[in-house]
């Protein structure tokens, strides 16, 4: 909402200073967002008149002009091309300052003295661009500063108005909350009832009447469609951000700003019978003002002559019917249509209007006629005509029930004890009709409120007016209570922590991706579409994380990065059986050198085994399985999937080498995504008895088949291991010189203990020579030697 | 005997010439070897008279001892060297960089966060999460904003297939925590207070330098007996001053509206030093829960009543570091991200 303050000061003018009233009206609850001048600083500029004017003597463009300034009369060399004798112009005296800081002084043009200068719209900081001086009416005071003539020293107030404060729409609305706020006294419109002088009257039928609870209208016949709007009217159109546009629509307009109703003037020529609010019917279509055909859909209300819809009510009206310079008959419309049946049609249509917005949040039901009255005066005054009576149908208009409104429950709420005499007095601020007894309110709200209708509401507005700054902020109480800790369940940012210990940087990317993505990462045909994507690569929602890590790392690969290693955690989106699956995810990507580029350290690729490594420990101390599997976004013979006690929880391995080439990556990242739910599953550790004898240690190097995989070997030997293996683990693998090629060599480390007692060799051996032979039957193992 | 004198000086002399402990040890059996020069002597004992014998093994003991601990001083000296030349050749530089891997880090909302939960979990408010995939229901109806109602076009919602939506708020978290408390304890007579804040990622139409598509924001929810706005005014005051660490801010609540709460106030903050000084900026919204959110998660709102409040952890992420624009939170930047490793 914009609007001049020198037309709010027309109705309530505390005693404020624009930047204090401003202020006044932000803590209120009323936004200030914008709060500029009217025009920009400048001085010692006035009305004049051109007397005479003569050619330059050295200058073809150039007039010599004799000017009245009101009391003297200047000469002014004028290079304008518009500038004319008996015109009114603004003068610049010298001794100005335009804006820009152009400072006007005594001066000699091509020889010819010149005591000022005449200004156009653009050298007065009032117009972007303009065609030569500001031409002001015939009727302006010469000698009176322009300032006060164009009312310049205004300045432009823009609040930003939330959903529910439809009765602020309108300076009269703004300055009932002003003089809420303030307690200065509001002065109204004084509108009166128009002398009828026709007996014209058209037929009004509410066919819709819970749309359209309340319809009125008149006709004025003979007006005069190609009346000037006089300039005080265009300009606070203007400073409310509104074009002139003719007579009659600018009056329709004013009304609008003023009071806050919309209203709407038809060609009475063109409307063909009657006035029915009615929905539309199937089939039926409307051109526009906008000059938008829109097929209407049965749940859009319309006016509508015999024949056809006139107009989209509350929001738009036809382009058959509207009014224009030739028009000389008008049906003037001042309706109620309710919220619910405005709300959302200017969106499904993708354009709304200064009226949808308004009835959208609701308009004063009690006030439809007296805006029409209002428009009726100003037409008068400006285009003529005579009025017609007013035709109205009212039906059911919304309830305004009375509201409860317990002292006791303020306190309760707000936390602060106000007494009845205060509650009171903030109520009767606002105008509020109430009665008052034994520490319970009754209000009935006004029609212009929609936002008060439960006791919560009032105590909103009572809190308001007594000012939020003004309720204390009191500490926290209540029965302290610890909250649990839990040993079972890790915090998600732990895990992140134990990423970022191993040189892991967080990040944080788009839930939404590019299509393509889920394609290449994921085989998903059937991601989760948005309706309504931001753009074209925002478009599905991720099933993986793969995309962002991808994504992330050729950014920074751009940005020269050499080694990239970065993760994130965050949910990922996909179509289930009923709705969908949101699971939480984490996911990892390194890329380059293993390690950061050192003296002490050769330079190695970040390797499957480094990130396994990763993986591995942040599952720790459970131990996970990886088996290989393929994967759409993984090298199928470096990608495994990761399962936990059985269940698969994720992946890891190298970029696949066909998305490595078209994502244009030098060489292949290694990637992992785990869901995280197991992550944070943890179990209370619990003691087991150390050993005090010395652990035995025996190594087992064995050649096998190249094709058997170590955890073949190592489940086959656990599934009977002797209870004394306290340990076995993997510690080498050897391929080359004495190992056949299609072979290996692998290096088993097993520590073998007891807790009551020293094991003899015998044990030892024996235990052995068991590992030995599950090895060498099972996957015809050679001990080597 | 003079013999002795001279064998101790050439024992003192050989022991000298030695610079190494096996040498010494070589040089050692010449006079206390098994045919060492004192050796010699003492087993020639065997042959004087025995007052004879007394005084020269006495002389002979005395001597043998004295080469002994030329001996020993000699041994504890060559150790010494060695000790000496080994510390000097195992002598490092130690201004070179330490070997392996450096450290990563978190992004800086996630501190954010983080620092949020801490702070809210010292007066008892638990986390709460929720599916950012969400039904019409829990993010707009049940938080009062029925289809149609002008406060949705607040919010330019993401539609996804099938009518469902990403979430425009972390609110419908609030929802969801209530209804489970219900279940849980709306069988007592008076249920537990509920103390939650709720962390997430939202999604709403719209992009520009102070505007992501995708941002963070955490929800509050205190919902009790005699919860009110005043402590609603002194719970958020007191968390933005801790969490920004300077007694020196100004809070302000202002009136505004959200469907889901009455009263509804906006906050903003104001520093006194810094980029900012003086300037308000909004970082919340918060108020009474509505009577009709309670309503919906069949919470009685005559016995009970709380307030809500929304904040912007990227907001305060950006005030908190001086970050000035929203989008790079998103771009992954390394340059960018490695600034809030600490």
């Amino acid at each position: 909402m914009k609007f001049s303050e020198n037309w709010l000061r027309t109705f309530v003018n505390p005693p404020l200073s624009s930047d204090e009233l401003g202020h006044a009206l932000t803590m209120a609850g009323l936004e200030l967002e914008e709060l500029e001048s009217a025009a920009p600083a400048f001085d010692k500029v006035v009305v004049a008149e051109v007397l005479s004017l003569a050619k330059h003597p050295d200058a073809d463009r150039l007039n010599v002009c004799q000017v009245n300034v009101g009391g003297e009369t200047l000469q002014i060399v004028c290079g304008a091309s518009n500038v004319a004798a008996g015109f009114k112009v603004p003068c610049a005296m010298v001794g100005a300052t335009l804006p820009g800081g152009l400072a006007i002084k005594q001066a000699k043009l091509r020889g010819v003295e010149s005591s000022g200068m005449l200004c156009s719209a653009k050298e007065l900081g009032l117009a972007e661009e303009a065609q030569g001086l500001l031409i002001l009416p015939a009727d302006a005071t010469v000698g009176q500063s322009i300032r006060d003539y164009l009312d310049l020293d205004d300045k432009l107030f823009t609040i930003k108005l939330t959903p529910n404060r439809a009765d602020c729409l309108s300076v009269q609305g703004v300055a009932r909350e002003v003089a809420a706020i303030t307690g200065a006294s509001l002065t109204p419109l004084v509108i009166g009832e128009a002398k009828v002088s026709s007996d014209k009257t058209l037929a009004v039928k509410l066919e819709a009447s819970e749309a359209c609870p309340r319809y009125a209208g008149r006709v004025i016949a003979g007006v005069n469609a190609r009346a000037q709007t006089p300039g005080w009217m265009v300009k606070r159109l203007e400073r409310s951000g509104l074009r002139s546009i003719s007579a009659l629509v600018d009056v329709t307009n004013y009304v609008l700003l003023e009071m806050g109703q919309p209203l709407h003037a038809f060609d009475l020529a063109k409307i063909q019978g009657g006035i029915t609010a009615r929905f539309a019917k199937a089939g039926e279509e409307i051109t526009l003002l906008n000059e938008q055909t829109v097929k209407l859909e049965a749940d859009m209300l319309v006016i509508a002559d015999d024949a056809r819809p006139l107009a989209l009510a509350g929001i738009m009206g036809g382009a058959g019917s509207a009014v224009s310079d030739a028009t000389t008959d008008i049906f003037l419309e001042s309706a109620f249509f309710a919220p619910a049946v405005i709300a959302g049609r200017s969106r499904r249509l993708g354009f709304g209007s200064d009226s949808s917005y308004r009835f959208e949040r609701g308009v004063d039901f009690a006030a439809t006629v007296t805006a029409l009255e209002r428009a009726t005066q100003l037409i008068l005054e400006i285009c003529g005509g005579q009025p017609g009576p007013v035709c109205e149908e009212i039906a059911q208009l919304p309830k305004r029930d009375p509201v409860q409104l317990r002292v006791e429950r303020v306190k309760r709420v707000l936390g602060i004890a106000l007494d009845a005499a205060t509650i009171g007095n903030l109520l009767g601020r606002l105008g509020l009709q109430y009665t008052e007894s034994e520490g319970v309110f009754e209000i009935v709200p006004p029609g212009y409120r929609f936002d008060l209708a439960i006791e919560e509401d009032f105590i909103e507005e009572v809190a308001r007016l007594y000012g939020y700054d003004n309720i204390p902020s009191l500490p926290p109480k209540g029965a302290m209570a610890m909250l649990p800790a839990t040993e079972s369940a890790r915090r998600v940012v732990e895990v992140k922590r134990l990423l970022a210990g191993r040189e892991y940087q967080e990040i944080v990317s788009y839930a939404f991706v590019d299509e393509s993505w889920e394609r290449d990462f994921a085989a998903n045909a059937d991601p989760v579409r948005l309706l309504n994507p931001i753009a074209a690569h925002m478009s599905v929602m991720r099933s993986t994380l793969i995309g962002g890590l991808v994504d992330t790392l050729r950014s920074n690969l751009n940005r020269k990065q050499p080694r990239v290693r970065i993760f994130e955690a965050g949910r990922c989106f996909a179509k289930a059986a009923q709705g969908f699956d949101q699971p939480n995810r984490i996911g990892g990507l390194c890329y380059g050198d293993a390690d950061p580029e050192q003296w002490g350290a050769g330079a190695r690729q970040v390797d499957f085994y480094d990130v396994k490594a990763d993986v591995e420990a942040l599952f720790q101390p459970y131990a996970p399985r990886f088996e290989a599997a393929e994967h759409p976004a993984l090298h199928p013979g470096q990608s495994a999937r990761v399962l936990l006690d059985g269940k698969p929880i994720g992946w890891i391995g190298a970029l696949h080498p066909r998305w490595r080439q078209a994502y244009d990556l030098p060489s292949a990242p290694v990637l992992f995504e785990l869901d995280l739910e197991p992550l944070l599953a943890r179990e209370k550790p619990s003691y087991r008895e150390v050993s005090k004898f010395q652990p035995v240690r025996r190594d087992l190097a064995i050649v096998v088949d190249e094709k058997i995989t170590v955890q073949a070997l190592l489940d086959a030997m656990n599934r009977s291991l002797p209870e004394f293996v306290s340990d076995l683990t993997l510690f080498d693998v050897y391929r080359g010189k004495g190992v056949d090629s299609d072979k290996k060599s692998l290096a088993f480390r097993v520590l073998l203990q007891d807790t009551r007692k020293t094991l003899t060799d015998e044990e030892v051996d024996a235990a052995v020579a068991h590992l030995v032979q599950i090895l060498t039957t099972q996957f015809d193992a050679k001990l080597r030697t | 005997m003079d013999n002795l004198d001279q064998i101790l000086q050439q024992a003192r002399a050989a022991f000298a010439a030695t610079d190494s402990a096996a040498e010494l040890e070589q040089v050692k059996a010449r006079f206390l070897g098994k045919s060492g020069a004192l050796t010699e002597l003492l087993k020639g004992l065997g042959k004087m008279a025995p007052d004879e014998r007394r005084e020269a093994g006495a002389r002979i003991n005395q001597v043998k001892e004295q080469v002994e601990q030329a001996l020993q001083a000699r041994r504890d000296a060559i150790q010494q060297k060695e000790l000496e030349k080994q510390l000097a050749q195992e002598s490092l530089d130690v201004t070179l960089p330490g070997r392996g891997r450096g450290l990563g880090g978190l992004h800086p909302v996630t501190l954010t966060l983080e620092r949020i939960e801490q702070l809210f979990s010292s007066i008892g408010f638990s986390v709460a999460e929720g599916p950012e995939i969400e039904d019409d229901f829990h993010n707009f109806t049940a938080l009062n904003t029925p289809e149609d109602h002008p406060a949705r076009s607040m919010h330019d919602t993401f539609y996804v297939e099938g009518g469902d939506l990403l979430r425009t708020h972390t609110s419908p978290i609030q929802v969801r925590y209530m209804q489970k408390h219900v279940e849980k304890f709306g069988h007592q007579e008076r249920m537990p207070e509920i103390k939650v804040i709720a962390p997430g990622r939202v999604y709403r139409v719209d992009s520009d330098a102070t505007h992501s598509p995708m941002f963070h924001q955490v929800e509050g929810l205190w919902v009790g007996q005699d919860v009110s706005f005043a402590d609603l005014k002194g719970v958020v005051s007191d968390f933005l001053r801790r969490f920004f660490e300077t007694e020196d801010l100004q809070v302000r609540f202002r009136p505004s509206f959200f469907p889901f709460t009455e009263p509804s106030a906006e906050i903003d903050v104001a520093f006194m030093s810094g980029a900012n000084r003086g300037k308000w900026l909004e970082v919340a919204g918060c108020g009474m829960v509505h009577p009709n959110v309670l309503r919906h998660v069949n919470i009685d709102p005559t016995k009970y009543q709380g307030f809500a409040f929304g904040m912007g952890p990227d907001r305060l992420t950006m005030l908190r570091y001086g970050v000035n624009d929203l989008r790079l939170f998103f771009e992954g930047d390394l340059a960018f991200l490695k600034q809030f490793n600490n």
